[in-house]
């Protein structure tokens, strides 16, 4: 038999390792142990795509400053080749692009990092002017005045007013149709509130949710009385600035102006950071450092992706020891891993309902097909597509119910769904329901372990700012791989056996 | 007090459940874990797995080596292939029963006992036609029995007759004895009974009957049903304590010649008794389950070390082995 004692070493190399470079990044870098001792700051990144031809190009784009809520820490741009500078206009601040010549489809990056600061002190904001809108023609005008009046009559000041004001449009259903033939909402409301001597001005705000990518700004609605504002919104009529909202574009001014280009558009990805204050401030994140084996090194993008990657070796751990120690039969060995990802995205209620769904009625059709004597690929094929057109309608069904958390169904990965389902159906035709139940239970056990695992904060602390962890995740797993001892169910299923010498 | 008194219940029931990891070592059960790493991956080399997860080349290998397996009559490999099914069947009078060369737990084996106007009748009394039997055959074809979804072979065999010694004791389904082998010594062996709440299928944890069979000379030392000791057979009443194999020294050494034909250390082997040409293996396993354990109420351990500590000193005969196992593993001394 081959001696153990490398295979031992090269455990102990890598937990050592591991606890080794998860010190080092908390003593050298200050990383806490736990979430909660932190400042959380978001990064955003903002990406400016345009098709350029050839001409000279200056692209402006509107960034966002210190504000209720966020200290500006630092921004940074990506853009080979460009000129670039920061302006401020009128208390408006600018990134503004230049290049001489440039063909084809151009990316432009500017990166912002915000702290979550309920003390920031944002520096004075202009009122906007009310400057009376131009009349517009009947019936458009009687209409809109009729909205006005209501709202008016029903209302104390400009808050109200224009709390009123969106409530009156968003249930006037016909008049609010009539309107929107000519103008947005949006700009209906702000002119009205306009004419009614209101100050007022349009803004774009981002909705900050983590690892977000392509990301849109949402139209808000900022409404003064005197020096101070309030935000609405116009979908609902919701007054105040939710608590994860950042405003990007706040002024009386474009968001993006792109000069000598076409097709120019603005995405944002963001993420959130946990740092300790003092770093938050300080950025200490040099990249100089070969041990400092940082994510934060690297783009936003791609940071949000590895928040997820580096979650599958605590589930895949999670997996290895309920079959390696309790014996737990799962169908598909790392089905369940995929199951808690989905999960994770969907919440466990809805996600556990909506897999209990597909999956059985999946089994339902299923078991016509077999009726149908069909090939393999083609029949897994068919289960592909059964299982797209399921949920596609419980999407709509959901939709239509009101019942937004049933869309998130789309996060399953369809095509371990579709061999789910083939397995099960094989297994209930060759074992019974019984063994299905098992497997399939087993299975939904595990992911639920997973996903419960995965989804602590503080794993996902752990595993994103420590890369350490990896090591001593894969000296575990390597451990678990080489116990020789009894599986859990097995004490129970050998139990007879404890019996016979009795007898 | 009612409380401690529950939690003492609550206890006590696991305890009755559950087994004691201690006691189960002190029997030598044999563990999932243990097995796969102590066992499996040590004695088995991995580039020998396919010629026995390969039901053809087992069946090649044990012709050149001189051991007796059931009748090829046919093998189909390409879709295409399928329609001579009949063709190749109409050849075949009497019994046939098609397999996957790649199945495992005995999947995807479908038994004809005789073909008639009705069709082909089947194990358990149903009459299958030839589009059935046509499409088990693609079924094969595709991959669906197969370890892993590959594509596969489907391979057309003789029936065989069971020896009338085991009337009574099966419900429909194949008896067949299952022995590990052990670097080249039968360390332990059952016998597999199907049952009618097992559907005529030889998978214990479906209700087939388990037969812990005494090395030393084939008789019956213990049965169990859902891993429960019986005395009686299920469906026929007969006394399993009377079942004895026959020719018990020629299945051993049928198991054992297994061991220099596939150079697996650790070795399941299946041999059904047939009343024209006696024992003759069926199939090779290179992962055996361990419930054989349960069947002989014995573990595995104790023989393994047992062979383990012989060592390589010295080249045994298959005669010499098969007799060194019927005098040290039997119950009867």
């Amino acid at each position: 038999m081959a001696s153990r004692t490398p295979f031992y070493i090269l455990v102990s190399i890598l937990f050592l390792a591991g606890t080794a470079l998860t010190l080092h990044r908390h003593i050298a870098f200050d990383i806490p142990w736990f979430p909660g001792e932190q400042r959380q700051t978001w990064s955003i990144e903002a990406k400016v795509d345009f098709e350029a031809n050839g001409d000279p190009v200056t692209a402006t784009l509107a960034i966002p400053n210190t504000q209720p809520g966020f200290t500006q820490l630092n921004q940074q741009t990506a853009s080979p080749g460009y000129g670039l500078s920061f302006l401020e206009r009128n208390g408006v601040h600018y990134a503004e692009w230049s290049i001489r010549e440039a063909t084809g489809s151009q990316s432009l990056y500017y990166k912002v990092d915000m702290l979550v600061d309920p003390f920031a002190i944002p520096p004075k904001l202009e009122p906007p002017t009310t400057t009376k809108p131009n009349v517009e023609k009947e019936p458009y005008a009687s209409a809109a005045k009729m909205i006005l009046d209501r709202a008016t009559e029903r209302s104390s000041s400009n808050y109200t007013l224009a709390r009123e004001l969106i409530y009156e449009i968003n249930n006037q259903q016909q008049t609010a149709e009539l309107l929107a033939q000519i103008k947005p909402k949006n700009i209906w409301i702000t002119e009205l509130l306009r004419d009614a001597g209101v100050p007022v001005r349009r803004i774009h705000a981002l909705s900050l949710e983590d690892g977000r990518r392509r990301q849109p700004l949402i139209e808000y609605i900022q409404v003064y009385d005197g020096n101070e504002y309030e935000i609405f919104n116009p979908a609902t009529g919701e007054q105040g600035q939710p608590k994860d909202l950042l405003l990007w574009q706040y002024h009386s001014s474009p968001l993006l102006e792109v000069v000598g280009a076409t097709n120019a558009q603005v995405t944002f990805s963001m993420i959130s950071q946990e740092q300790p204050f003092n770093i938050a401030l300080n950025q200490k994140f040099a990249d100089n450092d070969w041990l400092n084996f940082s994510l934060y090194t690297l783009p936003l993008e791609e940071q949000a992706i590895f928040k997820g990657i580096l979650l599958i070796p605590v589930g895949v751990l999670i997996v290895v020891l309920m079959r390696i120690l309790v014996g737990i039969k799962t169908s598909g060995t790392f089905m369940p891993v995929l199951i808690a990802m989905a999960f994770i995205q969907t919440s466990l209620l809805t996600g556990l309902i909506g897999f209990l769904l597909i999956v059985g009625v999946g089994l339902m059709i299923r078991s016509y097909l077999s009726y149908l004597n069909l090939l393999l690929v083609a029949r897994i094929s068919a289960v592909i597509i059964m299982v797209i057109g399921m949920i596609a309608i419980f999407s709509i069904v959901a939709y239509k119910f009101g019942l937004t958390e049933g869309m998130k169904i789309t996060f399953f990965p369809m095509i371990i769904l579709a061999w789910t389902i083939e397995r099960m159906s094989i297994l209930w035709e060759e074992e019974g329901a019984k063994e299905v139940m098992i497997q399939g239970g087993g299975s939904l056990l595990v992911a639920i372990l997973a996903y419960l695992a995965m989804n602590l904060d503080w794993v996902r602390h752990l595993t994103f700012n420590f890369m350490g962890i990896q090591l001593i995740l894969m000296s575990l797993t390597l451990v678990a791989g080489s116990y020789t001892g009894y599986r859990l169910l097995e004490l129970k299923r050998f139990k007879p056996l404890t019996k016979v010498d009795n007898s | 007090m009612s409380k401690t008194t529950e939690k003492m219940n609550w206890f006590q029931s696991l305890r009755e459940r559950y087994a004691r990891p201690r006691s189960l070592h002190n029997i030598g059960v044999l563990g999932m874990n243990r097995r796969n790493v102590s066992y499996i991956s040590r004695y088995n080399p991995r580039r020998l797995f396919p010629l026995v997860d390969d039901k053809l080349q087992t069946k090649e290998l044990a012709l050149d080596a001189g051991v007796k397996v059931p009748a090829l009559l046919g093998v189909i490999r390409e879709q295409h292939a399928v329609k001579n099914l009949a063709a190749i069947l109409e050849q075949c009078h009497g019994g046939f029963c098609i397999k996957p060369a790649h199945g495992s737990g005995g999947k995807g084996i479908l038994v004809i006992t005789r073909q008639s106007e009705e069709g082909y009748r089947r194990s358990n009394g149903q009459y299958a036609t030839i589009g059935d039997l046509e499409r088990h055959v693609s079924n094969i074809l595709a991959g669906l029995f197969s370890l892993g979804g590959r594509t596969d072979a489907a391979i057309i065999e003789a029936l065989i007759h069971f020896d009338d010694c085991f009337n009574g004791f099966s419900y429909e389904g194949v008896p067949d004895t299952r022995v590990i082998v052990f670097r080249g010594f039968p360390v332990m062996a059952m016998m597999r009974l199907s049952t009618s709440v097992s559907n005529g299928k030889a998978n214990l944890h479906q209700g087939a009957v388990g037969v812990g069979l005494d090395i030393g000379n084939g008789r019956a030392l213990r049965a169990v049903q859902f891993d429960k000791p019986i005395l009686l057979h299920p469906d026929t009443g007969l006394n399993m304590m009377s079942l004895k194999v026959p020719h018990w020294e020629e299945v051993l050494n049928l198991a054992v010649s297994c061991y220099e034909m596939s150079g697996l250390g650790y070795l399941g082997t299946d041999i059904v008794l047939d009343k024209y040409e006696g024992p003759m293996l069926l199939e090779l396993n290179a992962r055996p389950g361990l419930t054989i354990q349960i069947a002989n109420g014995k573990g595995l351990l104790p023989r393994l070390q047992q062979i383990e500590k012989l060592g390589h000193k010295k080249r045994m005969s298959i005669a010499d082995r098969v007799a060194y196992a019927r005098e040290h593993f039997s119950d009867n001394h």
